[in-house]
């Protein structure tokens, strides 16, 4: 199978996309999953390890897998704004286009410190209705993610309420309306996300008191042709701490040669994080499906 | 964004992708893709190709404001006792595709044609 993968990467040049992708890289060229069939509307993965885009979950399951298929994911991303750097791997699958596990490991590191905060994320989301293409209305599916911070003394110094664990609870309507814009195929998405994690989790969960809220996350993307997507992504944060948290905000590129890899590019507008203000800068993501 | 969309093109999908002509091609190419899938093809074992490729023609004709009217029972009816799969409309819906392609649509095209072919879907699979 890897050796299979490999040469599916090979004959579609994909290394080289890469390899431009990386040096040119102010022109990110991300990945919308898929072969850019019909059917290629699975996304990609969000920085929580299940599928969605940039920093979005949606509805859409992680895999190509249809009601009668089983298949897995695996994804490593790096996002770096002006004083951190955000390092991810993860993997998931998905059964019978109705529910996908997925786990996933976040390393974020100060660079003004060379402190460093791991966290790992174990999720689920299951389909509650629709196909993003095909049914009338929005593809529905609700997921949790269960957050456990390994690195608590930032998060015990910011004075969040726990410093160790939480869980997120999430609803996401997610529809592709084909043709829709100027004969383009165009996606919109939205979340709503019942948390108190500050910034992911990262910097604990609640401020003073467990501080849980619903926030509103939303996505649209426009298919260009069937590899190339472009989108933005808003995600509404908690604000639970003392030092302030902005909402976050990405313009995402998502290039999907094949079923196999997709390659994601965002241009990221973070706010403050952990009392430095004016964070922006680049995401990058590789999704490989299996 | 819709009304956008639609002020910028023609009102009338069929004479806008070129009408009989353009329509005829995609049937040819969409016989000939089925008739190249393993799996695809296992369906039409029994069927007459003729009459699927002039009904395929007139019901495509009829949902893209082409001056035809499809007269042959409901997709329902056709597909009843056939047990498609998601998985396998899927596919041919990467056939059509294909053939629009072959017979000349811009991507733009296609996804103005498959957003008349989708709606079809819950008459098709699974019974
Ligand atoms: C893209 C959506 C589809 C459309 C618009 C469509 C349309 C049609 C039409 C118009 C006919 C002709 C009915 C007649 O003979 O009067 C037909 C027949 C047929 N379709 Fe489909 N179809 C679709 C999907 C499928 C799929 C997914 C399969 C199987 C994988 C399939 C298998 C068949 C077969 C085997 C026949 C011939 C039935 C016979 O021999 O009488 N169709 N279809």
């Amino acid at each position: 199978m890897v050796k299979y993968f490999i040469i599916r990467l090979l004959n579609n040049n994909l290394l080289i996309t890469i390899i431009l992708g990386l040096t040119v890289s102010n022109l990110p060229s991300i990945v919308y999953a898929a072969d850019g069939k019909l059917i290629s509307t699975t996304g990609v993965i969000q920085v929580e390890g299940t599928g969605g885009s940039g920093i979005v979950p949606w509805a859409t399951l992680s895999g190509y897998d249809s009601r009668e298929q089983i298949s897995a994911t695996a994804f490593l991303t790096r996002a770096t704004v002006t004083d951190y750097e955000l390092d991810i791997v993860g993997v998931s699958a998905s059964f019978y286009d109705r529910v996908e596990v997925s786990f996933a490991q976040q390393k974020f590191n100060i660079d003004a410190t060379n402190d460093e905060i791991k966290q790992d994320i174990i999720g689920i989301k299951a389909r509650l209705y629709g196909d993003v293409v095909y049914s009338t209305w929005p593809q529905v599916s609700a997921g949790i993610q269960h957050k456990i911070l390994k690195d608590s003394a930032i998060a015990d110094a910011l004075g969040a309420n726990d410093s160790d664990n939480g869980t997120d609870f999430y609803l996401s309507l997610t529809k592709v309306h084909l043709g829709a814009v100027f004969g383009f195929n165009a996606l919109w998405n939205t979340t709503f996300r019942y948390t108190n994690a500050n910034q992911l989790g990262l910097l604990g969960f609640g401020g003073s008191d467990d501080d849980r809220e619903i926030v509103l996350e939303a996505s649209a993307a426009i298919l260009v042709n069937r590899y190339l997507a472009f989108g933005i992504d808003y995600r509404e944060k908690p604000n639970n701490l003392d030092t302030t948290e902005d909402d976050w905000k990405n313009l995402f590129v998502s290039y999907s040669p094949n079923k196999f890899v997709s390659l994601t590019a965002a241009w990221l507008r973070l706010g403050t994080i952990a009392g430095v203000d004016n964070q922006n800068g680049f995401y990058i993501s590789l999704t490989g499906h299996f | 964004m819709l009304m956008f969309g639609c002020a910028s093109q023609p009102s009338n999908l069929y004479n806008s992708i070129g009408g009989k002509q353009t329509v005829e091609k995609i049937a040819d190419h969409f016989v000939d893709e089925i008739g190249n899938d393993k799996i695809i093809i296992t369906y039409f074992a029994k069927s007459n190709v003729d009459r699927f490729h002039q009904s395929f023609i007139t019901h495509l004709c009829s949902i893209i404001d082409g001056p035809c009217k499809y007269e042959g029972d409901n997709l329902r009816e056709v597909h009843r006792g056939m047990n498609i799969t998601e998985g396998d409309f899927n596919r041919i819906v990467d056939l059509l595709i294909n053939a629009m392609r072959a017979a000349g649509l811009t991507h733009r095209e296609r996804n103005r044609v498959l957003a008349r072919v989708a709606p079809f879907r819950k008459e098709i699979i699974y019974h």
